[in-house]
């Protein structure tokens, strides 16, 4: 019962927190994504990069400029890992190989931020800042960026397939958003006792009379963004069990926080957005049951876990900090699974099986608990449209969605949408499974060696980037295969969502009225929820009752 | 709009009768009927008949592939899951099969309309537009399969008439019951709106001049055929995109069960093709896949049962999206044969000055009003002791009938140097103050007083002024017409506006009697002095603001409306041009089957949801039902999640197989019948059928595999 208490004090302190400030960023970002006047910061940026700001874009050339941008993100990063011993500050590293780059630069530009390697002796400060830290801010913007356009393109009534601009939504996502709220985080973390530094590594010695080299950085700043942005990579391969990235139980609060804080805003701005807050209420509700049922499952499956070692020990506390204890480590956990941070205070692969398989089906809903910044959002708006496909027609009218009608070519898109990273996943899963250097990164045989291969490749399509653990995956079949998946279940996901969102911005919206089906009532929570968990839940069952679930009752 | 023709009642009796809809044969699967349907359902077997349904095209390639395996590593199990893998997809398109079998009767007395008659075509007819006399040119006896468009042909008495088209010339009595099933002749005249005739229906009396409006194969009679056979339906909009995504299922569920081939076999845990194939086939959207067709088909069966012909799938969606109804208000709100019932005179005028002139106006006026005019002065002259004939009867003879025009809304005689009219008061008092008359004073405070106490009565008043000579004409008074409302329509406008539905009455009345008779019947919104403009600005404007808009008419002056509307229904007593701009028309020509169309469109609507929702909440089941027993040899510890207690590997993948098609079976009855279908909110139909559908189709493959699962386990050698 002792650390029960604890356990509720954490959620207790996690609920108030984003309570108090999850509506007010929201409004913060319904205005942002919809104003019409700029900062002078802005303009100077806007004619540094020769863009119209005011230019409405259609959704091809607004899909076209998140390639474009993305793919521009891709070349960089890419280069600047492959040259980085030829840079400043690379703190004497070798340039990455070529499957380690690729993989390196989808993995930031995806907003995964899969790490195959350690990032304290893989990377230099360089690439750290300008590269990783850089792509941390804009790649979270994009994913910001695709939903607000999709938000506007419901909201909107005589749009045209115009969704608005991709370039003013990037740099306001990180000007108005992001960039604040990291400084002042930044600051706290510094004041928590998070590492901040440009300084080279020190060498220690230790009580044993061995050498240690301790590798400061720029931490905190990596931090913040790391969380805010979901994007969960790492500056230590230990990621936030790494006491100079997480120090206290504070700060582990402070990370929970800011991983849940956006995609839950965002969810509250496409109330506002559409102009109707009770939908963006209902949105909120779907995450937050979702989150509310993982997180507690895999807290009882850590703290009371069936296995008689976790028995013996009274809680699985193998592979987790114990300033955390078992509570902090699932909270942690369910959080950076149900959103695509994918930062870890703790070893998944040394979860008890019920709970690694929590943190596996959290990504496997698309991570919609609440998901990613802005992915999240998107991710929950695409099944509430085939919901209410499904099961909309049970009213007696054809399926629409905030008075847009879903027909034809809206649910191939839908489909898409849907199709898109099942197939990626499983399709890399039975490749991974098959290839002698797929089988060959594999820790373990049997269920667990399966659960590692199959967190992989979830991670990856799904733009996780936590990693089980056991898995070798610096490997060129692994960096290679995994980041294809990433870039597959990035993207095609985007271009269907944002043509949704054209056919949407240009259908002019149906009166609601009591022959509709209303989607804020408590009754379409209840829908989404199960269309997420039937739906897309069913499509993993087979794979996860050869892993975790076999794992669980053995 | 005053002008709507009164159905014969014989049609409205023989509409089917809502209140006894079990007495109709509607979704009752008999033995018969399946095995009549059989034959078809072999046919479509091919695997280019099942391309439109992909679902069932997956399930024909599995069933061909556990075949060949099978054939070659015979098993007593492999032959079972053949056998109801194929099964599986024979139900589905016997599904199919029936719903179109319940059409054929009806294509097939349809097709003895066309047997070949011989017409009788003007010589020219085809070039004189306008001539006088078409009857009276030269004839040529040629097949009635030659004629073509525009053609005009010449059909007298006890002749059958060789195609669909409009009366140019004569008067005749028609019957129709082999298009209509109403036995009662009905009256076919040129001009007005009465003037379309029918293909194959027969002439009784007299002689008509008829110009064909249809080529060949195109007829009225070869759409019914097409239609109720089921040969030319299209898929409509929600059916195509309900495919995209029971496709996008399977591919899915596709993905699924490939990658567990290889998955199972790292895990060492080696799937055969025949236990996969079962697993997807079992996953896939079987169930609505092989009912989707079915339901589409029935539901414009549904439709032709009641006598209404849709001439688009998509016609019958749109009726399910309906949110405003626009409804005449004669003859489907009212029963539309108002009756005269007091006569009220001006102060100053005496009553019989008043009686005469309403009489004289109304001799010649064939309505019901005009008549229900004569009849009630020719009675009060009666009871008062006065001579029946009123005085300027016998002049009346040689004046000149005024008709009533949508435009003037007025109706009257013009005799020597006297004009009587009777109209609607706006329309009279406009008149009058056209001719001089001052547009105040205490005559028109009068009538206004008189006007405004009939029409807030509910009834209609009917201002009666003449005129002689050059004098300005003057008000006599007013005849009070009774307007009764139907029974029971209250209660079904309150059901459609707790479906969202908003009613709105269209009427020529003036607005206040309008307002009156909307109050007493519960519509929700009024159209009054409504010209045939009115009608169409008020469909384009609710269509603006997003909405989906019902009507029905039959007139000429309808036709515009009809083609703007969403859903047109044209009465099938209507011209030919109301017929080809509605999407559907009602053989009974009865006005109140709007309501019913669009409770049809709605149930079709809910029938494809539920049973959709079931297919998708049926997986849940299976899953319990076949992945223990896949892995169950491997991993002993899944023998846990064996809920069912299911009592072999082989006997639950078998149970699980079996029960779903089977279910395809038990659901055709639902599917051509429609599910159950109340008007209420959208809440709280979803809310039922959720928990019917969604959490019934979650527990029933729970049960029925488990029956299952009872009977196979007895199999000796499985």
């Amino acid at each position: 019962m002792s650390e029960l208490l604890p356990a509720l004090g954490q959620v207790a302190v996690l609920v108030l927190l984003l309570a108090l400030t999850v509506p007010l960023l929201g409004r913060h970002l319904a205005r942002t994504y919809t104003s019409e006047s700029h900062t002078r910061l802005e303009r100077g940026a806007y004619r540094a990069l020769r863009l119209d700001p005011d230019a409405d874009q259609h959704w091809r050339t607004y899909a076209l400029s998140v390639l474009g941008f993305s793919l521009v993100g891709l070349l960089v990063l890419y280069a600047l890992g492959r040259l980085q011993h030829l840079l400043p500050l690379s703190l004497g590293f070798d340039g990455l190989p070529a499957d380690g780059a690729w993989n390196t630069a989808v993995s930031f530009v995806t907003n995964t931020n899969w790490q195959w390697y350690s990032g304290e002796a893989a990377l230099g400060h360089l690439v750290q800042m300008t590269g990783l830290t850089v792509q941390n801010f804009v790649s979270a913007a994009v994913g910001m960026a695709v939903a607000a356009a999709f938000a506007r393109g419901l909201a909107r009534t005589h749009g045209a397939g115009r969704v608005g601009n991709f370039w003013v939504d990037v740099v306001r996502g990180v000007l108005r958003v992001l960039l604040p709220i990291a400084v002042v985080g930044a600051v706290v973390l510094v004041l928590l006792g998070v590492v901040q530094n440009l300084a080279a590594p020190r060498l220690l010695e230790t009580l044993s009379g061995g050498s240690q080299s301790l590798t400061g950085g720029p931490v905190a700043s990596q931090e913040v963004i790391k969380q805010l942005g979901t994007n969960g990579g790492g500056f230590y391969n230990a990621n936030s069990a790494h006491p100079f990235e997480n120090p206290t139980p504070l700060t582990n609060i402070l990370a929970i926080f800011l991983m849940l804080l956006v995609p839950f805003a965002m969810a509250w701005a496409f109330g506002h957005i559409v102009k109707d807050r009770r939908q963006g209420v209902a949105v909120l509700s779907v995450m937050a049951i979702l989150l509310v049922v993982s997180v507690t499952l895999l807290t009882w499956a850590e703290m009371a876990g069936p296995g008689s070692a976790p028995a013996l020990a009274g809680g699985a506390l193998e592979g987790k900090e114990t300033r955390f204890g078992t509570a902090g480590s699932a909270l942690f956990g369910a959080a950076t699974t149900g959103t695509s941070t994918g930062a870890v205070n703790s070893t998944h692969d040394s979860f008890t099986a019920p709970g690694g398989g929590v943190a596996l089906f959290n990504m496997m809903l698309g991570e919609i608990a609440p998901g990613g910044v802005g992915s999240g959002l998107y991710g929950m708006l695409m099944l509430a449209v085939l919901t209410v496909f499904l099961s909309g027609l049970m009213v007696g009218r054809t399926p629409e969605y905030l008075g847009k009608k879903i027909g034809q070519r809206e649910i191939v898109l839908v489909a898409a949408y849907v199709l898109a990273t099942p197939v990626v996943l499983l399709t890399a899963l039975a490749v991974a499974v098959t290839a002698p250097a797929g089988v060959a990164g594999l820790q373990e045989s049997g269920p667990h060696g399966f659960s590692e291969a199959l967190y992989a490749v979830t991670s990856a399509s799904n733009n996780n980037g936590s990693a089980f653990g056991g898995l070798t995956s610096g490997t060129p079949f692994w960096n290679t295969l995994l980041g294809l998946c990433m870039l597959l279940g990035r993207f095609v996901p985007i271009i269907a969502v944002l043509a949704l969102a054209g056919r949407f911005s240009s259908q002019r919206p149906l009166p609601p009225g009591p022959g509709t089906l209303s989607t804020h009532r408590p009754l379409f929570v209840v829908l989404l929820t199960g269309v997420a968990l039937v739906v897309v839940g069913l499509t993993y069952v087979p794979v996860l009752t050869l892993g975790p679930i076999v794992e669980s009752l053995s | 709009m005053n002008q709507t023709v009164e159905p014969p009642a014989t049609a409205r009796d023989a509409a089917p009768d809502d209140a006894s809809p079990p007495t109709r044969t509607t979704g009752v699967l008999t033995a018969g009927q399946l095995a009549e349907a059989l034959p078809g359902a072999l046919r479509k077997l091919d695997p280019r008949a099942l391309l439109a349904t992909p679902v069932m095209l997956v399930v024909e390639v599995g069933a061909a592939a556990t075949t060949v395996l099978t054939a070659l590593d015979p098993s007593l199990m492999g032959w079972l899951v053949t056998v109801w893998l194929w099964l599986t997809v024979v139900f589905g398109t016997l599904a199919e099969s029936v719903a179109e079998g319940r059409g054929k009767a009806q294509a097939a007395s349809l097709r003895a309309l066309q047997t070949e008659t011989t017409a009788r075509r003007v010589r020219g007819g085809n070039q004189a537009r306008n001539a006088g006399s078409l009857g009276d040119l030269p004839t040529d006896e040629v097949p009635s399969t030659e004629l073509r468009a525009g053609d005009v042909v010449v059909v007298v008495a006890g002749e059958r008439i060789p195609g669909d088209g409009d009366v140019v010339e004569g008067v005749a009595s028609v019957d129709e019951s082999a298009v209509t099933g109403e036995s009662a002749p009905v009256i076919r005249e040129s001009g007005g709106d009465r003037s379309a005739v029918t293909g194959g229906t027969v002439v009784l009396s007299d002689r008509i001049v008829v110009r064909i409006t249809s080529d060949p194969g195109q007829s009225f009679v070869d759409r019914m055929i097409a239609l109720v056979e089921g040969s030319e339906r299209q898929r409509t909009p929600n059916e195509i995109a309900l495919n995209v995504l029971l496709s996008t299922l399977t591919i899915v569920f596709a993905t699924v069960c490939a990658s567990l081939w290889f998955v199972a076999d790292f895990s060492g845990a080696r799937q055969s093709v025949l236990v996969l194939t079962a697993l997807l086939v079992c996953l896939i959207p079987t169930t609505i896949g092989a009912l989707l067709s079915a339901i589409g088909i029935a539901g414009m069966d549904r439709l032709v049962r009641r006598n209404v012909l849709a001439m688009s799938g998509r016609a019958v969606e749109a009726a399910g999206d309906v949110d405003v109804l626009l409804l005449d208000k004669t003859g489907t709100i009212t029963h539309g044969n108002r009756q005269a019932s007091a006569l009220l005179p001006l102060a100053g005028v005496p009553e019989t000055d008043l009686a005469a002139a309403a009489l004289l106006a109304s001799l010649a006026d064939e309505t019901p009003e005009g008549r229900s005019i004569v009849t009630l002065v020719r009675r009060e002259a009666a009871e008062a002791g006065r001579p029946a004939e009123v005085d300027g009867e016998a002049e009346a003879a040689s004046g000149t009938l005024v008709e009533f025009s949508a435009s003037t809304r007025m109706s009257g005689l013009d005799v020597g140097d006297r004009v009587i009219r009777k109209g609607a008061a706006s329309a009279v008092a406009a008149w009058v103050s056209g001719t001089g008359a001052p547009t105040t004073s205490d005559a028109t405070a009068e009538l206004g007083a008189i006007v405004d106490r009939v029409s807030s009565s509910g009834g209609t008043p009917l201002v009666v002024a003449e005129r002689i000579g050059d004098a300005p004409a003057r008000v006599l008074g007013v005849v009070h017409l009774k307007d009764v409302v139907k029974d029971g329509m209250r209660e079904r406008f309150a059901e459609l506006r707790a479906m969202g539905i908003r009613t709105v009455m269209i009427t020529g009345d003036n607005a206040v009697t309008a307002r009156a008779i909307a109050a007493e019947a519960g519509v929700d919104d009024v159209l009054a002095e409504a010209t045939p403009e009115d009608k169409l600005a008020l469909i384009r404007e609710e269509q603006a603001g997003g909405r989906m808009v019902a009507m029905c008419g039959d007139g000429t002056n309808d036709a515009p409306a009809l083609a703007q509307a969403d859903v047109g229904v044209a009465m099938n007593t209507g011209t030919t041009a109301a017929k080809e701009a509605g999407n559907m028309v009602d053989l009974d020509s009865d006005p109140t089957k709007l309501i019913d169309v669009v409770e049809i469109g709605k149930q079709l609507l809910i029938t494809r949801g539920a049973l959709t929702t079931f297919s998708v909440a049926n997986d849940v089941a299976k899953y319990f039902a076949i992945l223990p027993a896949m892995f169950v040899v491997a991993f002993p510890q899944l023998d846990v999640l064996n809920v069912m207690r299911l009592s072999s590997p082989e006997s639950a993948i078998l149970s699980a197989v079996v029960f779903n098609a089977l279910v395809i079976v038990a659901l055709i009855p639902l599917a051509l019948r429609g599910v159950s279908y109340r008007p209420a909110a959208a809440d709280a139909l979803l809310r039922r059928n959720l928990l019917l559908y969604g959490v019934g189709g979650f527990i029933a493959p729970f049960v029925g595999i488990k029956l299952i699962d009872l009977v196979v386990s007895l199999l000796p050698g499985l």
